[in-house]
């Protein structure tokens, strides 16, 4: 019988049905496994009948729990989501038969030693670079997540699985893709508060059609409603492209921020925006090549060098007509951190505004981050 | 009625966090300007600046931008543009030239470059009130000492080392310097060497371009001023009026909503 958390009943209604829908599906037979990161990939994953949770969290909550194991200085996902799984109180951490975790960073590849106390967290060594060597032994990587699916579960993945789940993730990727390029157009038809909030909330809907499905209704709602009420009619309001590292704790911060004070928020350069979307995996290879290939790709700031990030970033800027970026840094993240400096000079190169924030999950920098925001913003107006 | 022929005023209010200025320009120049102290309520510092411009006759037929901290306080402004903005361009018609500015408030630092009369970049320092006249503030209570009192002390002190990166915890470095027994002179030295220190290395980090001009209330004291350009190795211009350069920033820009 599964069981739920000690604490159950202490838990806040939509905190209580998240709980009571995994275990509804666990109890119908799904495989759930846990994962933090879109360099894992999730074909193998479905391969497996098993659903990938995403355990990237976004709230402040939990940090004070993670902070009696974990240093105070360090990334505020990183203790979001390791105080959730140490206090029970994220159900598709506590649902998840297995997480699957990956060494991109420092902190999350330690703080995974610490979570497998608390469930099985299996590591992917992630190379840092996109030689032929890397390349090989990433691919070598892929087949060794795969067998320890197959182990874990007492299953056996074929080929031809992984291929048909190749087809359909590529096919998710389109879907998103149309939806967070809606913003390409000019003047933007909707808020980059919706593109990210939409986002965001299909990943907990674990079937893939049914997400394809609502997110290609609501494009095509977007794109008529734009083309009906808004296209030809030009607006003043600033395009603005985020960039960085996840942003989903900071939206409210942020970009809803930005976009009530008159700018507009077009494009996301983010794991949780167009980033892991942008190349498809390759169907006619064989199929860990393929996966290889397109997860090496990935224009993260794991990667060193990532110049193909600043690349993105200026066909972004074309592409959205952008006016400005803002870099969001989560406190302690120092690979997006350091590569601020190439990205502040990519932007600046081409002539467009550029500020970085620096922050966390909590509230005490709001009032500072609004004037700061404020003020990029008027340096745009001119 | 409308005097078409009545003289226009622009006013331009920066409500800091300890100090709020007032610039009123005409068409030609500066007419007249004050300060008050901020106190706990912005809107009664703004209310009072109301009565003031009233009293003066400013208040018949003027264009007012608030700026600052408490800009939003001031709900009779024809507009609020951020002190980010504001002392780029008040800092343009000042040093009439490219300078980077510094800016150390009560609250916060801010550097600020301004090329060809707008602001091209700028820097906050974040979440942190070491580096800021806040910080001077602290400790002088600390010491039992007045602000002027705190500059005249450094004068007279060798620096002794604070090296905490937190104003908590520096605040508990100047306690155990006083139950030491080091002399009040060298604490208050210790205390401004600290904040030069703070606003230099943030100012190195950004890069200076043009010449580097401080504004803000510390510019009031030309000791700070020397230890400032001896940490970042440059020359630090200011201007008598560079405390009003928020508030003549926003006097202009109102000029501009016309
Ligand atoms: S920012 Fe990089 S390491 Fe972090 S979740 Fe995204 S892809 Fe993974
Ligand atoms: S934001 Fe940076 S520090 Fe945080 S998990 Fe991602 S890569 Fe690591």
């Amino acid at each position: 019988m599964l069981k739920l958390p000690e604490n159950f009943e202490s838990y806040a209604e939509a905190r209580k049905a998240g709980f009571l829908r995994m275990k509804d599906w666990k109890e119908k037979g799904g495989n759930v496994v846990g994962v933090f990161c879109t360099f894992v990939p999730e074909e193998i994953l479905r391969a497996a009948d098993a659903v990938a949770a995403p355990l990237c969290a976004t709230s402040e909550e939990p940090i004070p729990a993670a902070e009696t194991k974990l240093p105070r200085n360090l990334c505020p996902l990183i203790k979001a989501s390791y105080g959730f799984a140490l206090t029970d109180t994220c159900p598709y951490f506590y649902f998840s038969d297995l997480i699957v975790g990956e060494t991109t960073c420092d902190g999350k590849r330690k703080t995974f030693e610490l979570m497998n106390e608390i469930k099985e967290t299996y590591v992917m060594q992630l190379p840092h670079s996109r030689s032929e060597a890397a390349l090989e032994s990433w691919k070598g990587e892929m087949i060794r997540l795969k067998e320890k699916l197959e182990d874990f579960y007492g299953i056996e993945i074929s080929e031809e699985r992984i291929k048909k789940e190749i087809r359909i993730r590529n096919r998710e990727r389109k879907a998103l893709l149309g939806f967070l390029e809606l913003g390409k157009l000019n003047p933007a038809p909707v808020s980059g508060y919706e593109l990210g909030t939409r986002l965001d909330g299909l990943g907990f809907n674990f079937n893939i059609e049914e997400r394809c499905a609502v997110i290609e209704e609501r494009t095509k709602e977007v794109y008529e409603d734009w083309k009906q009420n808004f296209e030809g009619k030009p607006s003043r309001r600033p395009r603005i492209i985020i960039t960085g590292c996840p942003n989903s704790g900071v939206r409210d911060k942020i970009i809803k921020t930005v976009e009530e004070l008159g700018a507009d928020v077009v494009g996301f350069d983010c794991c949780n925006g167009t980033r892991e979307k942008v190349e498809l995996v390759d169907e006619s290879m064989p199929v860990y090549d393929a996966l290889a290939k397109k997860y090496l790709n990935i224009n993260c700031s794991v990667m060193s060098p990532n110049d193909s990030r600043m690349r993105y970033i200026e066909e972004m800027l074309e592409e959205y007509q952008a006016d400005g970026v803002i870099e969001i840094i989560l406190q302690a993240c120092h690979t997006y951190n350091i590569e601020s400096h190439y990205v502040k000079e990519t932007v600046t190169n081409q002539g467009k505004a550029y500020l970085m924030i620096e922050t966390d999950y909590s509230q005490s920098d709001k009032g500072q981050i609004g004037t700061r925001l404020e003020a990029f913003l008027e340096t745009i107006e001119k | 009625m409308d005097h078409p022929t009545e003289t226009i005023y622009y006013v331009g209010i920066d409500i800091g966090s300890t100090a709020s200025k007032t610039v009123i320009l005409d068409e030609t120049g500066t007419v007249d300007s004050f300060v008050l102290p901020t106190g706990w309520n912005g809107r009664e510092t703004a209310q009072a600046i109301r009565e003031k411009l009233e009293e003066s006759g400013y208040a018949r037929r003027m264009r007012c931008v608030a700026t600052g901290y408490g800009r939003i306080c001031v709900d009779y402004a024809d507009k609020v543009v951020t002190e980010i903005t504001c002392h780029g361009k008040g800092g343009w018609q000042l040093f009439g030239k490219n300078v980077t500015i510094i800016d150390v408030g009560g609250q916060d630092t801010k550097i600020i470059k301004v090329a060809d009369g707008q602001v091209s970049d700028f820097l906050m320092n974040d979440k942190c009130a070491a580096g800021t006249g806040k910080f001077i503030e602290v400790m002088a209570t600390r010491l039992g000492a007045s602000l002027e009192d705190m500059y005249r002390l450094a004068e007279a002190g060798e620096p002794l080392a604070i090296s905490a990166m937190c104003t908590v915890f520096a605040e508990s470095e100047v306690i155990s310097h006083i139950s030491a027994g080091e002399k009040r002179e060298d604490i208050a030295a210790g205390v401004i060497h600290s904040v030069a220190n703070r606003v230099s290395n943030l100012a190195s980090r950004f890069g200076i371009s043009g010449d580097a001009a401080l504004t803000g209330g510390l510019c009031a004291s030309s000791y700070f001023m020397r230890i400032l350009s001896e940490k970042l190795g440059r020359p630090v211009e200011t201007h008598l009026f560079a405390r009003y350069a928020g508030a003549l920033g926003a006097a202009l820009t109102a000029r501009k909503l016309g």
